[in-house]
């Protein structure tokens, strides 16, 4: 146990060092030294993935680490709740995932409001979708519905979580198309695709990511974007089908309250650098991701409209009045 | 053929260092209380974007085996499991250690690691796409009935007072609903505090309930921490060599039951371990000893835990659904290398997971050297520190793992807590073991239950849902015999013992 700690010891003295060091050397220009990155979840999900795959290009365009660290618990509350103690000079940044930063805090106390949140810059989106196994007998999403008519409630979905993403866009669905279906909440995409690949569900309100990673096993029915998401070029949109849904789960970062404007700024331009390079946006393509840029001066209205939207399904789910 | 040509490619000195390095690492953040094997693989991460996928997968498979054997350590010498599967290592290894056997412990659960991983590996080599289905037809329904048994190995498990055990998983299930609650979404037992929201973390549940009562103890009584016995005796590899080959049945059950359970997503190494340690008890003759230091006990539990490191990854590479915690974190890292999951990682690439499998293979042979040294030195730190200096040095461990498992101050509040109620409720009989149990399948119980009765409400017939698939059947009625096993056994034994006084009146007679 002695040798780990004075290990441990050495090991901290030479960061504080070099770190200091590293302070010293410039300390005009943003960022001068590593930046935090918090993910406000546990590691391997997809927020997750996706800041491991900026990770890389950050450093290549600032020469400084981009330090991924977890801070998981009550689905990004614990997370989002402590990200204004956080020291406010631009080197800790936390992921902000959409819908839960404005479906979290309605009618109930969580430690955080959505106000609380100053994002700066939202990168990208696992688009919605309809997942079934290859052998479903659902070909299409009108046979989904068919059977949804037929018997209201006895087509079952699973999904990650109550209030979530996938929650909202069943809700949303079941309003668009006029059926009953019944969502069942798991504990996380993983669980939820397990439930449908052995048969306990008929169907999965997932994502393109999901498809993506279970390319043999299972085939969508639609997905929840503008246009059709070129790694599935056979599968329709919503939109196309006559269903106006278009969202999924949005990613983002936010900074801690009184961070300087110019850093924000200077936060937002590198991550839009970050989206623009090809070699990252293939990359992301290929899992499934959808790329968008909303930079800092187009967040205002972003939030806003995304608000308006989250707000008419909330009251449908009965969260607020 | 081609197995053995990446088997080679794993044992490129670079790679061999890798291993190596990484075996040490584990090790040690391992054996320390509340750095885990999950975080042990998440800080290496990004150090393996810049190796070559095979070193990366070598180097986290190896940090993954060492952190899952390194927690069997803080186990035995400080009465606290480093992670959820080497709680039941506490119960003899723990008793091992006081007697002044801590020494022969290391050494039994560094054999029984090593069996256990290697027969994990072997069925991720041989069996896996096989065994992958086990994963999917469990279903919501069969994961609650899964806790379901769980919980009633309390019966097998607590020692003294069943009732007493019982009352101690209730206690663990109500803490389980605190924070917000997955299926449902309500916010639930908080009391409008922040520090409860995010529920209480297992972790360090776990490094409360059990190490805070220890140095607690420690304080208060004039004794040494672990009995110091004068002559040197090495690392009493003959002896745990000796206890191996007598526990080789055993061992293979064990290891046997930790693949397998480890197959299925979510219930993961500590049910494995502590279904193996009660599955040891009942075949063993003397059950009594059990959880006073009988060896038997931790050769079961190290065997079982080491064995889901390598079950973990079936339903992991061939599903694309992790088995375990830190199996999320390395198939996030291969998804971020842009390998994909599934039948192509047996073919296309094949030759990146059979270097993978071959690397873990090659950090369990590993483990046998690195954790005899190791583990000696562990040892002999933690008898020759004294205790002025010993206490300060666990208590700071614990407050330092504990934040470190989420960066939450709450969760080190939560542990401190948890803490001094365990040290008071041990004082009239109440172990931590079933609390925590309760702990870990409240939720898996809950979310099974609730996401088994909206199926059952679908489909129209709850009882088929619940009670209709054999596995189900199949888990119930081990739950039944699991409950009634004492009352059995009692019986048994009456019986026998009157027919044995029968035989002996006739001898007598005669």
């Amino acid at each position: 146990m002695r040798v780990s700690l004075s290990h441990a010891l050495v090991t901290g003295i030479s960061i504080a060092l070099v770190s200091a060091l590293s302070t010293m050397a410039s300390a005009d220009e943003f960022p001068s030294h590593d930046v935090q990155y918090v993910i406000p979840f546990g590691p391997g999900g997809e927020s997750d993935i996706s800041a491991r795959l900026q990770q890389k290009y950050f450093e290549e365009i600032t020469g400084e680490q981009l330090v991924v660290q977890y801070m998981p618990g009550g689905g990004g509350a614990v997370g989002w709740s402590q990200l204004n103690d956080k020291s406010a000079d631009g080197y800790t940044i936390m992921g902000s995932n959409l819908p839960h930063i404005i479906l979290k805090p309605m009618g109930k106390d969580v430690g955080f409001q959505t106000d609380d949140l100053n994002n700066f810059f939202y990168f990208h989106y696992s688009p919605d979708a309809i997942l079934v196994r290859n052998d479903s007998p659902f070909e299409t999403l009108d046979d989904l519905i068919q059977a949804a008519e037929e018997a209201p409630g006895a087509v079952t979905l699973s999904g990650s979580g109550t209030y979530s993403a996938n929650d909202v866009a069943n809700t949303r669905f079941q309003q668009l198309a006029g059926v009953t279906t019944t969502y069942i909440p798991f504990k996380g995409t993983g669980a939820a695709v397990t439930a449908l690949l052995g048969g306990q569900v008929q169907a999965e309100w997932g994502y393109t990511t999901v498809a993506a990673n279970h390319q043999d096993k299972v085939r969508m029915l639609a997905v929840a974007t503008e246009e059709r998401h070129p790694l599935f070029p056979d599968v329709p949109t919503f939109k196309e089908l006559g269903y106006d849904m278009v969202g999924g789960a949005y990613r983002g970062m936010a900074v801690p309250e009184g961070t300087p404007e110019e850093t924000q700024q200077r936060l937002s331009d590198i991550f839009q650098q970050i989206n623009e390079n090809p070699d990252f946006q293939q990359e992301m393509q290929d899992l499934g991701f959808v790329l968008m840029d909303v930079p800092l001066d187009e967040m205002p209205d972003f939030m806003a409209e995304q608000r308006q939207t989250y707000e008419a399904t909330a009251r449908e789910l009965g969260l607020i009045d | 053929m081609d197995i053995l040509t990446y088997a080679l490619g794993a044992l490129s000195p670079l790679n061999l260092g890798l291993a190596l390095v990484g075996v040490a690492a584990g090790i040690i953040i391992g054996a320390l209380p509340g750095l885990s094997a999950t975080m042990a693989v998440a800080v290496l991460v990004p150090v393996t974007f810049g190796m070559s996928p095979e070193s990366a997968l070598i180097m986290l498979g190896a940090i993954y085996t060492g952190a899952i054997y390194g927690g069997s350590y803080s186990a035995i010498l400080v009465n606290t499991p480093g992670t959820p599967s080497a709680i039941a290592t506490t119960f003899d290894g723990f008793p091992m250690a006081k007697r002044g056997d801590g020494d022969l412990a290391v050494t039994l659960s560094t054999l029984a690691s090593v069996t256990g991983g290697l027969v994990g590996v072997l069925a991720l080599l041989t069996v896996a796409p096989l065994l992958a289905q086990v994963a999917l037809s469990f279903g919501p329904v069969e994961y609650f009935w899964l806790a379901v048994f769980g919980l009633t190995l309390i019966s097998a498990l607590s020692e003294g007072s069943t009732l007493k055990g019982f009352m101690g998983a209730g206690f663990g299930l109500l803490l389980s609903t605190i924070g917000v609650a997955v299926v449902g979404g309500d916010t639930r037992y908080t009391f409008g505090s922040q520090v409860l929201l995010g529920g209480i973390e297992i972790v360090s549940a776990l490094i409360g309930l059990y190490c805070i009562p220890v140095l607690i103890d420690l304080v208060a009584t004039p004794e040494a921490h672990l009995k110091i016995e004068e002559e040197q005796r090495g690392i009493r590899l003959r002896e745990g060599l000796g206890l191996a080959w007598l526990g080789k049945l055993n061992l293979l059950r064990s290891a046997s039951i930790g693949t397998l359970v480890a197959i299925l997503p979510g219930a993961g190494g500590s049910i494995a371990s502590l279904v193996s340690y009660s599955e040891a008890r009942r075949a063993s003759h003397e059950p009594k000893t059990f959880g006073k230091g009988n060896p038997q006990g931790v050769l079961a539990t190290e065997a079982a835990n080491n064995a889901t490191v390598g079950g973990g990854f079936i339903p992991t590479l061939v599903l694309g659904i992790p088995g375990t915690p830190p199996d999320a974190v390395i198939l996030g890292a291969l998804l971020v290398q842009g390998f994909r999951t599934g039948p192509e990682l047996f073919t296309t690439n094949a030759s990146i997971t059979y270097t993978f499998v071959a690397g873990l293979f090659l950090a369990t042979c590993l483990l046998l050297p690195l954790g005899l040294l190791i583990g000696r030195y562990a040892f002999k730190s933690i008898i020759t520190i004294p205790k002025a200096l010993l206490v300060p040095t666990i208590a700071f461990m614990t407050v330092i793992g504990t934040y470190a498992i989420r960066n939450s101050a709450s969760d080190v509040v939560i542990m401190l807590v948890l803490g001094v109620v365990g040290w008071g409720l041990n004082r009239y009989g109440f172990r931590p073991s079933p609390i925590v149990l309760g702990l870990i399948l409240g939720p898996i119980a809950e979310q099974g239950f609730v996401q088994g009765f909206l199926m059952g409400r679908a489909s129209g017939s709850l009882s088929m849902t619940f009670f209709g698939s054999p596995i189900s059947i199949t888990i119930i009625a081990l739950s039944v015999l699991s409950v009634f096993y004492p009352v059995i056994k009692a019986r048994w034994a009456q019986r026998r013992g009157r027919v044995q006084g029968d035989d002996s009146h006739q001898e007598a007679s005669s």
